[in-house]
Parts: C-alpha cells; structure tokens; sequence
C-alpha cells in the first residue's frame, strides 16, 4: 500500500517535473531569445539528427579527436573540420567570429564555454579561388574526401 | 597510387578550363615544378600504401627521412619555409618563437669542413619526451611519428628540457588563423610532425618536397621498415649517423656526410 501511494506520488512528481521543462520550451518557441543559427551550406542534412548533434556533439568530437591524434584514423563524418565547412556562416566566413555565428550563438545561450577555438581553424580551408589550383594539398585534399564516408 | 593518378588528372582539367594568361602561366610553372617532384613522388607511393581513412596507422610503417648534408644548399632555406607555410608557422626566429625546423651550420675547427643541415625532432623510437611527459600528452604513433596532443598537453615543458635536440617550442602568445588541418595555440608545446596531416594522405612532408623542387634532393621520406623501400635501400648502402647516436634513442631521421 505504502510502496503504491509513493510510487504514485513519484509519478506526479515527474508529471510535474515534465510540464516544467516543456514550458519554457513553449515560450521559446513563441520567438524569445533562442539563438538563431545560420543556415548551414553545402550537404542538406546534418550528419546525425539535429536533435541528436544538439546533445551529443561534444561526445562525438571528443571520441573523434582522439581517434584522428592518437590512432591517425582520418574519417570525416565527424570530425570538427567538417563542422566547420558547413557551419561557417555568409557574413563572416566564420564559425565563431562573432555572436551570431553558429558555435558561439548556441554557446553563448547555454552558457558554455567552448575551447575548440584557440587551436582549430574557425573558418574552412580557402578553396582554389584564394589557392593556387595546382597547390598539392589542394589536390590531394579534394581527391581524399572522395574516398571518405 | 589511384590518388595519384586522380591528383594528376585534376591538375590538368584545371589547366584546361583556366582562361587568365597569368593563372595559366601559373599553372604550367606548378605542371614543370609537379614533374620535378615525381621521381621521389612515386617511390614515395611505392612505399606508403595507401592507408583507407578509417585504418589506424600500424606498426608495420616506420616512417623516417634520411638527409644527405652534401646536398644540402648553402643558405638554402627552402625547407624551412615550407614548413612555415604547411603548418602556419610565423617564420620569426626569437626566443620565444615556434621553429619546427632549423638551418644549422657545423664547422669542424680542425679541418676547416662545413656543413649546413637541417635539424627538426628527430621522431626517436624511444623518446625522452614521451618518457618525461607527466600528462601522457606527448606520445608516439604506432608509425613511429612523435606528437603532442594539445587537448591534454599542460604546457609544462618538461619536455622541452629532455630533448636532446631542441627540436619543441612553446607557443606563448595567443593565435589566430591557425590552418585547418594543423591547429596549433597558446600554451602547448609543438614540434615537428613529419607534416602528419600530408602522411596520411600519401604525401611526403613539405620540407622534403620543397627541397626536392629546390634542386637539391638532401632529403629523403620513406618507410624505414620497408626493406625494399628506398630510404632503406640507401641506409643500408651509404654510411649514415643519428645525431647523438650515444644517446641510444634510434632517431627516425638520419644524416649522411656528417
Ligand atoms: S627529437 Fe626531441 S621532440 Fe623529437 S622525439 Fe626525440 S626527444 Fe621527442
Ligand atoms: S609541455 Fe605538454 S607535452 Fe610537454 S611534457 Fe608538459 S604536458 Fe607533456
């Protein structure tokens, strides 16, 4: 009897705890304050679900990081440099120039701070119109990102 | 050996379809410049074996250089500023300055002989830097390419301190712009890569290949466990020396007229 009613009272709870986090997802989704991403260019899907990328993006580039240093495994599904090549917004060719720029809008709302920037390239690598076209890596790049998934 | 041909392939569509006379001018530079570095371009592919993207590099590779000081240019500095260029380097040389790889000129104050050589890690196969490590952060890949890994690397530069060759630096100032396929920032020691992110993708490191197209052909890149191979070819035909051979640390990169 007693191990039911608590167990009712747990559910009410969790009811309870649910409403509260729909919420401000609701007012949210009035047009508040989330960040507004830039479009993203190039493939027209993410490589996972957007739902998915949002809560686990950092687990993915971490396990990818080691993967790439550690082993030399150089797929490019996950990798940051792929994030970077679709994420980089119009204005200002950058990921993380300025606030409305993708890492940083979502960042700055989650109050996260985010250290990828102070090593890695925040825009993509400049394509053959700044680059020479018969520049090696050039080349050699185009040619291997055929091959990866 | 496919890449290679497709990268060949690519380069002339490109000279094709360019229209500005300069651009082409350009181009037919780089073409002439492409053919020079082919000769060691294909032994270079002969070796390698292309590893698929998803393939860790083995233990089976053991990539080493072999640099003949004979060849090496009289102030030539070909070298050195490839690998600024590959790895965004600043090309300053103070104290407080990344320098990756290094002009040095040994005298023999007896004799009078002189040579210039270029001086970068040395990629040991037992590396005093990983042993005094204290985070784990500077290791060596199972091909035998020493490295830092800057997300764990604390910046204490120990070491720094145990490398016999100066061959790591400390970046102290804050970057940007760093290239895409070599973050580099503040507060991590660095040092030579062999230019890793070209290895993995079948080519050799910039510095070989600059003073390859330089003329001199004083370096040479290749799996040192490929018996067939040619740097182990001209190890075990020529005479060469590891720098501080007392030191018992079987360095990757090996001299010859020194
Ligand atoms: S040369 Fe120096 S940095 Fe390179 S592996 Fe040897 S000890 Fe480490
Ligand atoms: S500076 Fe970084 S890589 Fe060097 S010993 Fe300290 S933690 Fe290791």
């Amino acid at each position: 009897m007693m191990a039911k009613s608590l167990l009712k009272r747990g559910i009410g709870v969790m009811l309870f705890a649910v409403g509260g986090l729909l919420a401000p997802l609701s007012v949210a989704q009035a047009g508040v304050d989330v960040p507004k991403l830039p479009p993203a260019k190039g493939a027209s899907k993410c490589v996972e679900d957007t739902d998915f990328m949002r809560r686990n993006h950092m687990d993915l580039l971490k396990h990818h990081r080691d993967d790439t240093l550690r082993l030399g495994i150089r797929t490019t599904k996950h990798s940051l440099k792929g994030c970077v090549e679709c994420h980089a917004s119009e204005k200002t060719g950058s990921v993380a120039a300025n606030k409305e720029d993708f890492c940083v809008a979502c960042h700055s709302y989650a109050s996260v701070k985010l250290d990828c920037w102070g090593c890695h390239a925040t825009k993509p690598a400049q394509k053959s119109a700044q680059k020479p076209a018969g520049h090696p890596s050039a080349v050699s790049g185009s040619t291997r990102a055929g091959g990866d998934k | 050996m496919n890449q290679h041909e497709n990268a060949h392939a690519d380069k002339s569509v490109d000279t094709l379809t360019t229209d500005t006379a300069t651009r082409r001018d350009f181009l037919k530079a780089g073409a002439v410049v492409a053919g020079a570095t082919l000769a060691p371009g294909v032994l270079f592919y002969g070796v390698a074996h292309s590893r698929p993207a998803e393939e860790p590099a083995s233990k089976a590779v053991r990539w080493g250089m072999l640099i003949n000081t004979q060849k090496c240019g009289d102030g030539c500095k070909s070298c050195v500023t490839a690998c600024n260029e590959e790895n965004g380097l600043s090309g300053k040389t103070g104290p407080q300055d990344s320098q990756w790889i290094r002009k040095v000129d040994i005298r023999n104050l007896q004799t009078g002989a002189h040579h210039e050589l270029p001086m970068l890690c040395q990629h040991c196969e037992n590396p005093p830097c990983v042993d005094v490590c204290p985070t784990g952060a500077s290791m060596k890949r199972a091909d035998g390419i020493v490295l830092v890994d800057r997300h764990i690397c604390i910046g204490c530069r120990y070491c720094m301190m145990a490398c016999p060759y100066k061959a790591r630096s400390l970046v102290h100032e804050p970057l940007t712009e760093q290239k895409p396929d070599v973050p580099r920032g503040m507060g991590c020691v660095e040092a030579c890569t062999f230019c890793v992110q070209r290895v993995d993708r079948d080519e050799a490191p910039a510095c070989v290949d600059a003073c390859t197209q330089a003329g001199h052909n004083a370096m040479l890149f290749g799996n040192l466990n490929d018996a067939e191979g040619p740097i182990a070819k001209a190890l075990k035909s020529m005479a060469s020396t590891e720098v501080r051979a007392d030191l018992n640390l079987n360095t990757g990169v090996r001299y010859q007229g020194i």
